[in-house]
């Protein structure tokens, strides 16, 4: 199903580098519309980078990162905003906006950017909320969640304003495994139900196999992308011994090929 | 989405006996305009027993608006016994629907602040010795860290206590040079106003000099470091506090008191005497300067009234105000920052009150100073 859709995010050429410091060089990969697309590899190897450049908070020493065949970053400013309002991004801590409620975490971006009023944008949130299965806390501060709950409000307010495309930074690391494969299984109803593009940068296998359907593996070595494709693929039929051992969780002189 | 939106519209259809549709039309989308909402009283109007379904026939684009007002009218069905069939729905929109509770759980009501005024009184109360409590256990802490600092069996690293003395001495020379040259220049020209009116013009000399050495040069500073050092020590351990900073000092067993409050503390009372007395220079500098261009005052004649003025002990009474000073600053924004909670608004809070009580505290102990040099006669 992946293979057929059109494309939707390209990252063509992309050099990222923190002053003389090169992060990653010459990453290409297309992410299909209505795909999972896992950014794969170990720690350290330039995963979280690769989406803050996708998400617009770093910008690519070299080559294009274009949004549905519109170049990103040489777009203007207002025209980036706009763009980005079209993704949402849970971040890794959750980034929950500590002077608000759960629910004004939710509901800020529907103030600032519709014209919706607060009955309108409280009956959005309460959704949005109970999508998540976080009804009950509606109406807590960040700093009184749990480390699950945080990830839930942040994903809350990522689909608050019904993004096309969907960035989760490490979405389930921290969880325990039950409340992550609820997140998985949560992740998936939302492909399917707002039928959004899904990018997330993760290492937790379990979770790579049950939802990513495509994907890229970058290499700290190399600094660049050594292999493209599902990861239950990569695991099983990836020409790279050290991509194979990686998603097999063996040590890379044990794997022959 | 490029082509023009039609409005969403739904109604109620009963034509059809034994089985209600709830029919929807034109496009759903939250963003771009507020969409209806589903009333209580519609699902009065189906009579009891009937089967309640959804025609969404003539939908177009929909978003998580349409979701809403699905869920809403779900819950509100399923509140007077009747359950709705989406199945009529776009696959998408079931399977969202799916992941929606029938009835949303109880929600912890909002706290409001309740009118006890005993209350709030006897907790300011209590508050307040606690913070003095905890303080003076702070301040007790740091003495005995630095006392086992001068023995050398402290854990203060000789790095941080430069790096702090580096940011409370002479990166504060030039705020605290200014604030004081100003303050000096200030009582120089109200004084020879009022003085060049008995002709004592000289007398603005021991005016300047005795009201900056006494008073204002160790104030002033206090009152400039407290906003300058205390408020960024009270953000600083705030923020270590929110990054778990300060439980990771603690569980390995290292006192906060030796490595974050020590060269804390330790850097402001080792350089405000040191900025006290410069600004008490820069004070004098500031009263010579509006003196000179303003009065009939010679430069030898404005410094010898100004040594005759000021007596020795003046210096070391202003310098020991200035240690005081030093400590409470210090030790109050420690403590404030150790007290803050982990988010980005307490961290702010934190720096207010950091500020303020230093302010505050310094003119309060000023004024005990005062009374205190009153009655000890210096």
């Amino acid at each position: 199903m992946a293979d057929a859709a059109p494309v939707l995010l390209s990252v063509r050429g992309v050099t990222l580098a923190f002053g003389a410091k090169i992060i990653l060089h010459d990453l290409s990969f297309d992410v299909r519309r209505g795909s999972i697309f896992a950014i794969m590899g170990g720690s350290g190897c330039g995963k979280s980078t690769v989406l803050r450049a996708m998400i617009g908070l770093l910008r690519p020493r070299a080559g294009t990162i274009a949004v549905d065949g519109e170049d990103f970053w040489s777009a203007a400013p207002s025209r980036r905003a706009e763009l980005g309002r079209g993704c949402g991004v849970l971040f890794q801590s959750a980034a929950l906006w500590s002077g608000l409620s759960v629910a004004g975490n939710v509901a800020l971006p529907l103030q600032m950017f519709t014209s919706l009023d607060a009955v309108a944008i409280r009956r959005l949130v309460v959704l949005k909320l109970a999508l998540v299965e976080l009804s009950e806390a509606i109406d807590l501060a960040p700093a009184e969640l749990s480390g699950g709950m945080r990830k839930r409000a942040g994903l809350a307010r990522a689909l608050a304003l019904d993004p096309a495309i969907l960035f989760l930074d490490e979405p389930s690391a921290g969880l325990d495994p039950i409340i992550s494969r609820r997140l998985d299984d949560l992740i998936l109803n939302l492909r399917d139900g707002l039928g959004a593009t899904i990018v997330l940068v993760s290492h937790e296998l379990a979770s790579l196999f049950a939802i990513a359907d495509d994907g890229v593996f970058l290499d700290a070595d190399s600094r660049t992308a050594i292999a493209h494709g599902a990861p239950a693929a990569l695991r099983d039929s990836c020409a790279d011994p050290q991509v194979r051992a990686f998603m097999r969780r063996e040590r890379p002189d044990v794997v022959r090929s | 989405m490029p082509h023009e939106r039609s409005r969403p519209e739904w109604q109620l259809d009963s034509r059809v006996s034994g089985h209600c549709q709830i029919v929807i039309a034109g496009d759903w989308i939250a963003r771009s305009g507020p969409l209806p909402a589903f009333p209580q009283s519609a699902i009065a109007s189906v009579p009891a027993g009937e089967s309640l379904g959804i025609d969404a026939g003539g939908l177009g684009d929909w978003d998580s608006g349409l979701i809403a007002f699905v869920w809403d009218a779900r819950r509100m069905a399923a509140s007077s016994g009747l359950s709705l069939d989406v199945s009529a729905l776009p696959a998408a929109a079931g399977r969202l629907l799916a992941l929606l509770p029938d009835v949303v759980g109880p929600q912890a009501p909002p706290r409001r602040p309740e009118f006890r005024p005993l209350r709030w009184v006897g907790g300011a109360a209590l508050g307040s010795l606690g913070a003095i409590g905890g303080a003076t256990a702070l301040l007790f802490a740091t003495v005995g860290g630095a006392a086992r600092a001068g023995v050398g069996r402290a854990r203060l690293r000789r790095a941080d206590l430069f790096d702090n003395i580096r940011d409370a001495g002479p990166q504060a020379l030039v705020i605290v040079g200014v604030v004081n040259f100003l303050v000096g220049a200030i009582l120089a020209f109200v004084g020879a106003v009022q003085l060049r009116k008995f002709a004592a013009d000289m007398y603005v000399a021991n005016l300047v000099g005795l009201a900056v050495v006494r008073e204002m040069a160790a104030v002033m500073t206090a009152i400039v470091m407290a906003g300058r050092t205390g408020g960024a020590y009270a953000a600083r351990i705030a923020t270590m506090e929110g990054n778990e900073e300060i439980d990771a000092l603690t569980v390995i067993g290292i006192p906060v008191s030796d490595y974050v409050v020590l060269p804390a503390v330790l850097a402001l009372v080792l350089t405000m005497p040191f900025l006290y007395l410069f600004g008490c220079l820069v004070g004098m500098l500031g009263g010579f300067a509006v003196s000179i261009g303003m009065l009939n005052i010679t430069g030898a004649g404005y410094l010898t009234q100004t040594l005759d003025a000021i007596a020795f002990s003046q210096f070391v009474f202003g310098f020991l105000k200035s240690i005081a000073f030093a400590l409470l600053i210090g030790v109050a924004s420690c403590r404030i920052g150790l007290q803050a909670g982990r988010s980005a608004a307490d961290v702010g809070q934190a720096a207010t009150r950091a500020v303020v009580l230093g302010i505050v505290g310094v003119i309060a102990m000023d004024a005990i100073f005062a009374v205190f040099a009153d009655v000890a006669g210096i």
